[in-house]
């Protein structure tokens, strides 16, 4: 069963990323990976750019509408996004416990619905 | 009454009513479902009885005698619920019962303390291990699910769900409300000292950094300790268990600097420890020991003592606590337990003795294991062996749940 850790960053934790690869913070991000992998539960992940960088697109009564800016303005934003392979929801509130994200953010658990997905390529 | 007087009336009747909660929440749920054998319904009962204490007293002042107030209100809920749900079968035995109950001179506060026998039914082996500690919680100190859900990384619903069936058990699956027999005594007794050590937060023992998730309830198991105690003056487990959680308990503060730091127990200063603490929990050791009946939990709060004794001596006594970790080993080879024991063996003979410890545990149950990781990445850096030190610290660090905790091991990782 695959989940999503999808992790929130305050504005503080964005601003970490400009330090340099000796920074204890980054040191806990890499060890927590080196976990996940050596646990064999890592399925892939990903950074995402800081929310200024975001473009919200949306349509409505045929007309688009392009924004400057994340889909919701809160403190707290979305920063990336890790999947793991595991064999319960609990399996993956330990990991989401250990994330060095969750200490600082929040990290949010939703497991994967390949289901839906298979159903819409496949009609 | 201007509205400042009556805020203030109103938050000390709060206080009262949490106060009363607190103190008589298990012994009243014990009582209520001791026919019934209804937690769930004992609970919604008691409920309903402090809200409607929150609306009553406050205007017609506190009850001379709040516990047996509170006790009379949760059973006319409790009545009404059943005549209610009538058509139920079965349930006209019960109404009978509660109302034989009720017409007994029990508004004093000379009712039973049936605690003890709902700590044996929450820890009672046909309901699911991982449950015994929850169903504590909540029925013998009244915390909800959340807060539970929250110590145990669970999901609050699920937690909710999990407790409901429980008590679903309880009430059809035929567990006595008693005190198991001679026979059965010791081993269900364990499971009781398993859950209350449970709601603790596992691994205190050991000096180099581990999950304390269960931080938060600390103070409720030290409480649920000494209820037991209370209730089983004679055990000497009992009392093995109270002193091990005072002797951790009295470091508590111990473990953190002013900025939040984490400080290894062999680098706090023992002064910081607290002494009327330490000296109950000597009380209680010596207490356990007139018994003559050791037992995993004496074995553990003897290591906290020699621990302990640091602060008098100045040193510590690691061949003792390899000792003790011996002849825990032999009780329970817990994985936590083995991990201690070749710290100590560090300790008292050297980085590379302590490290075959660590080698001979099978490598597929520490994979996950925080401490092991911690402990064996300090011994590897003490021989100088940097590279696979390292290599275990980052392991370490990425088990590690703590923040503190975390900074602590990248700071010696270095």
């Amino acid at each position: 069963m695959q989940f999503a850790l999808l992790i929130y960053h305050t504005p503080e934790e964005f601003a970490l990323r400009e330090k340099d690869y000796s920074d204890p913070h980054l040191g806990a991000w890499r060890a927590y990976y080196k976990a996940l992998v050596e646990a064999g539960v890592y399925v892939s992940a990903n950074a995402l750019e800081v929310p200024e960088t975001a473009t919200t697109v949306r349509h409505r009564e045929g007309k688009r509408r392009v924004q400057d800016g994340p889909y919701a303005e809160t403190k707290e934003q979305l920063g990336g996004f890790i999947i793991l392979d595991l064999p319960s929801i609990n399996a993956a509130l330990e990991w989401a416990a250990r994330c060095p994200g969750a200490s600082i953010g929040a990290v949010e658990v939703r497991p994967l619905d390949p289901e839906t997905l298979r159903r819409g390529f496949t009609g | 009454m201007n509205d400042g007087n009556q805020e203030e009336m109103h938050t000390s009747v709060a206080r009262t009513i949490e106060r009363v909660a607190r103190e008589s929440y298990g012994r009243l749920v014990a009582y209520l479902s001791f026919h019934t054998h209804d937690l769930a319904s004992a609970e919604d009962a008691l409920s309903d009885a402090l809200v409607s204490a929150l609306e009553t007293w406050p205007q017609n002042g506190l009850p001379q005698n709040p516990e047996a107030w509170l006790l009379t209100a949760a059973r006319r809920s409790l009545i009404d619920g059943i005549r209610h749900h009538r058509v139920v079968v079965g349930a006209e035995p019960t109404l009978v019962l509660l109302k034989e109950s009720s017409t007994e001179p029990a508004l004093s506060t000379a009712f039973p303390d049936e605690r003890l026998k709902l700590l044996f039914v929450c820890a009672h082996p046909s309901i699911d291990p991982a449950m015994h500690t929850p169903l504590m919680l909540q029925t013998v100190l009244g915390l909800d699910a959340a807060r539970i859900a929250h110590a145990f990384l669970a999901q609050p619903k699920t937690m909710g769900q999990r407790l409901f069936r429980a008590k679903t058990k309880i009430r059809h699956g035929g567990i006595p409300f008693e005190i198991p027999g001679e026979r059965d005594l010791p081993e269900r007794l364990d499971a009781v000292l398993e859950a209350i050590y449970a709601a603790f937060g596992i691994g205190w023992d050991d000096m180099f950094g581990i999950d304390q998730s269960g931080r938060d309830l600390a103070e409720e198991a030290i409480w649920l300790a000494r209820v037991l105690l209370q209730l089983m003056p004679g055990e000497a487990e009992v009392h093995g268990l109270l002193a091990l959680m005072l002797h951790c308990e009295a470091r508590w503060s111990a473990r953190r600097a002013r900025d939040g730091r984490y400080i290894p127990l062999s680098e706090q200063d023992p002064k910081q420890w607290s002494r009327p603490l330490i000296e109950e929990a000597e009380r209680h050791l010596a207490a356990a020991a007139k018994r003559s009946r050791p037992g995993r939990f004496q074995l553990e709060a003897a290591i906290q003592s020699v621990h302990a004794e640091r602060a008098l001596s100045g040193c510590t006594d690691w061949a003792a606590i390899g000792l003790f970790y011996r002849q825990l080993i032999q009780i329970s080879p817990a994985l936590g337990i083995r991990v201690g024991y070749a710290a100590a063996v560090a300790e008292a003979q050297g980085p590379a003795a302590g490290l075959a410890v660590l080698d001979s545990i099978a490598s597929d149950d520490v994979s996950h294991y925080q401490a092991y990781w911690a402990v064996r990445a300090h011994l590897l850096q003490s021989l100088g062996i940097t590279h696979e030190a390292s290599d275990a610290y980052d392991h370490a660090i990425g088990l590690a749940e703590d923040p503190a905790i975390r900074e602590f091991l990248l700071r010696k990782r270095g």
